[in-house]
């Protein structure tokens, strides 16, 4: 049973032009971070890995990396634990406005961030956090928690609660039932949260460009103004980096969704 | 006709002051006008009394929707009566959550733990317990060899097969010793083969380790091989609770009757009424003999009812009751037949044959239908029904 061959050519001519239209920008761009000269064209004028050296000298790339690093990190950490208690609720407990509570934890996903950014901007100038790392890490958690309430909140659609019974039932109170059973058998979502929500801080401008100070710049920021300043192919290196790990992250969180299907396949079973 | 008779006849009957009284000693668990709702206008257990005896294999037995599910889950701690008390052991059950109960409890649908090994699932009650490392292999690994399973202890649940995960969830539910082990239509999921073995298996632990099972089912032969003791439920009430030939053989109402078991209900008036027995008037005035389950008045409408398989065509012994009947169709069972004779006019009458008995017997025969007088029971009609 083979499809008529016109049709299969063209899925495979349109298919391709999608993808050519999606990656072509990005891999133009690449090769010039192995650039020799300084200027953002091609030709390249050499080969060399002297951006790449760039990037590498303390400041300022490695301080801002570092500072996003150290920011998203907490800020992941925030996300998962605030956001799975708030998924684990709003799935678990039947009350009044459920609805309405989940489209409030998940509104900062669909709100314009430069809304969300001012927001944040006088909320913490009123504390006096601004420009510190604890203001920038509450920035990014509160951004971050949506990610974590979706893709924990989907895991748990599918958990089945008659394992916390029997937890229950053989003599585990429900905070141990909720780490030895639930936990182990949502992880999939919450890693896949985590990752979702370290991304979202990793790869924020906006808000940071509202609180960060110089003391806290972070790598996104860093490049903003690197592309005001001074355009030079570090920042095409730094993209590059930035690149790889994003692939990275995101081969871990397919491998996770298909590892999730396939453990709660074999719950249904 | 069996659906009909259901809906039509929802006898129930009250406890008697003697059921519900206090305390015994040789009761481990009742339920004192317990109440559940869940909306607080359907009434899902309706002020019920029962008492399980230690030790002892107590079958609920009931349509779903009947409230024994409800009734099991209240004991296990996942609901909460809305009114009246469960004890245990003498002791009140409010407020004291599922994990201090000490009951074990085995799930429809097993719920084994999917990221733990055979052996890990059977260990978790005893890691919670907090027992010794070595205690709690020994102690798995005896109850892994109760259940013939010591050699899959490495694999997950998902590697199983039904009857195996079953038999796991079994393990994990007793390992702890509970003295109740609770057990929610366990073998629902399973075919038929698997599940009358797993039904002597449960029967084997039952009588191994001597503790008291309270079993849900809606499989009447279920729970007429497996119990000591069957209550059957319907809407929220105890109709009867007995052993399984007493509920079989003198089920106490209308419902019970038809419930379990094929029946024949039979539509009579009482003529004479006589301590325990009756005589009953079917539609075109034929007279028969009854067992009479309560008072009756001479003129009172009531069921007649006769187990199809204590009913004889064309029988040789004299002196019972007999009807007279046509043949409107055989329906082949494999291992028997059922005649349906239409008989008094308008009445069908179903009678149960041995098989080399089908081949004399064809539609249209007239037939003679006979049984003795006190295997019909004569059951009052619930008044609005």
């Amino acid at each position: 049973m083979t499809q008529p061959r016109a049709p299969r050519v063209l899925l495979a001519v349109w298919g391709g032009a999608v993808l050519v239209f999606l990656l072509l920008p990005i891999l133009l761009i690449l090769p010039i971070s192995f650039s020799a000269g300084t200027f953002l064209s091609y030709p390249l004028p050499g080969l060399s890995l002297r951006w790449y050296r760039v990037i590498a000298e303390p400041f300022p790339w490695v301080f801002a990396f570092k500072n996003s690093l150290v920011v998203g990190v907490a800020a992941t950490i925030l996300s998962v634990v605030l956001g799975t208690m708030a998924a684990y609720g709003v799935t678990t407990a039947a009350f009044r406005f459920r609805t309405a509570v989940v489209v409030l934890l998940l509104s900062p996903m669909v709100v314009p961030v430069v809304i969300s950014g001012l927001g944040i901007y006088f909320f913490l100038n009123r504390a006096g956090l601004l420009g510190s790392y604890t203001g920038l890490v509450i920035a990014h958690t509160a951004l971050g928690i949506p990610f974590v309430v979706a893709t924990v909140g989907a895991t748990l659609q599918g958990f089945d609660r008659t394992l916390i019974r029997a937890a229950e039932s053989l003599g585990g109170r429900p905070h141990a039932a909720f780490f030895d059973i639930t936990l182990p058998i949502i992880m999939p979502g919450v890693v896949s949260g985590a990752i979702f929500a370290f991304v979202t801080s990793f790869d924020e401008v906006v808000v940071a460009l509202f609180v960060s100070s110089p003391e806290t710049l972070t790598l996104p920021r860093q490049l903003f103004s690197g592309l005001r300043d001074q355009v030079t192919p570090a920042l095409v290196a730094i993209a590059t980096v930035l690149i790889a790990l994003s692939i990275a992250l995101m081969m871990t969180v397919e491998y996770l969704r298909k590892r999730a299907a396939r453990l709660s396949a074999s719950t249904a079973q | 006709m069996t659906f009909m008779d259901n809906a039509i006849l929802q006898a129930s009957r009250t406890p008697t002051a003697g059921e519900s009284a206090q305390y015994d000693r040789g009761d481990l668990v009742r339920f004192v006008d317990v109440e559940k709702t869940y909306d607080g206008s359907t009434i899902v257990v309706n002020r019920l009394n029962l008492a399980v005896r230690r030790g002892e294999f107590l079958t609920l037995l009931g349509p779903s929707g009947s409230g024994k599910t409800t009734c099991l889950m209240m004991l296990a701690g996942f609901e909460a009566p809305s009114g009246g008390d469960i004890l245990l052991d003498g002791r009140s059950l409010k407020n004291v959550p599922p994990y201090s109960r000490g009951i074990g409890v085995v799930f429809q649908n097993y719920a084994l733990f999917p990221h733990m090994t055979i052996a890990e699932n059977v260990a978790y009650p005893l890691r919670q317990r907090k027992q010794s490392r070595a205690e709690i292999d020994r102690r798995v690994g005896e109850a892994l060899g109760m259940i013939e399973l010591a050699h899959l202890a490495d694999r997950r649940p998902a590697q199983l097969s039904g009857g195996q995960q079953q038999r796991v969830a079994l393990a994990r539910a007793i390992v702890f010793e509970p003295d109740l082990v609770l057990m929610d239509e366990p073998l629902g999921a399973l075919d038929r083969r698997l599940r009358e073995q797993m039904q002597l298996e449960i029967r084997r632990l039952h009588a191994t380790l001597r503790n008291t099972v309270v079993y849900v089912t809606h499989d009447q032969g279920e729970a007429l091989t497996m119990s000591d003791r069957v209550a059957v439920f319907n809407r929220g009430r105890i109709e009867q609770v007995a052993s399984p030939e007493e509920i079989y053989e003198r089920p106490a109402t209308a419902f019970v009757a038809n419930f379990i078991g094929n029946n024949n209900a039979i539509p009579a008036v009482v003529r004479e009424f006589s301590a325990t027995s009756c005589k009953v008037e079917l539609r075109g005035g034929h007279r028969v003999q009854a067992a009479a389950t309560r008072t009756f008045a001479a003129g009172e409408a009531v069921l007649l009812s006769i187990r199809p398989e204590l009913i004889e065509v064309d029988g040789r012994v004299a002196a019972m009751n007999t009807l007279a009947g046509e043949i409107r169709d055989i329906t082949y069972y494999g291992d028997h037949a059922l005649v349906h004779c239409i008989c008094a006019g308008d009445v069908i009458v179903n009678a149960r044959i041995g098989i080399h008995r089908k081949r004399s017997l064809e539609r249209g025969s007239k037939v003679r239908l006979s049984w003795r007088p006190e295997d019909g029971r004569a059951f009052e009609i619930e008044a609005g029904k």
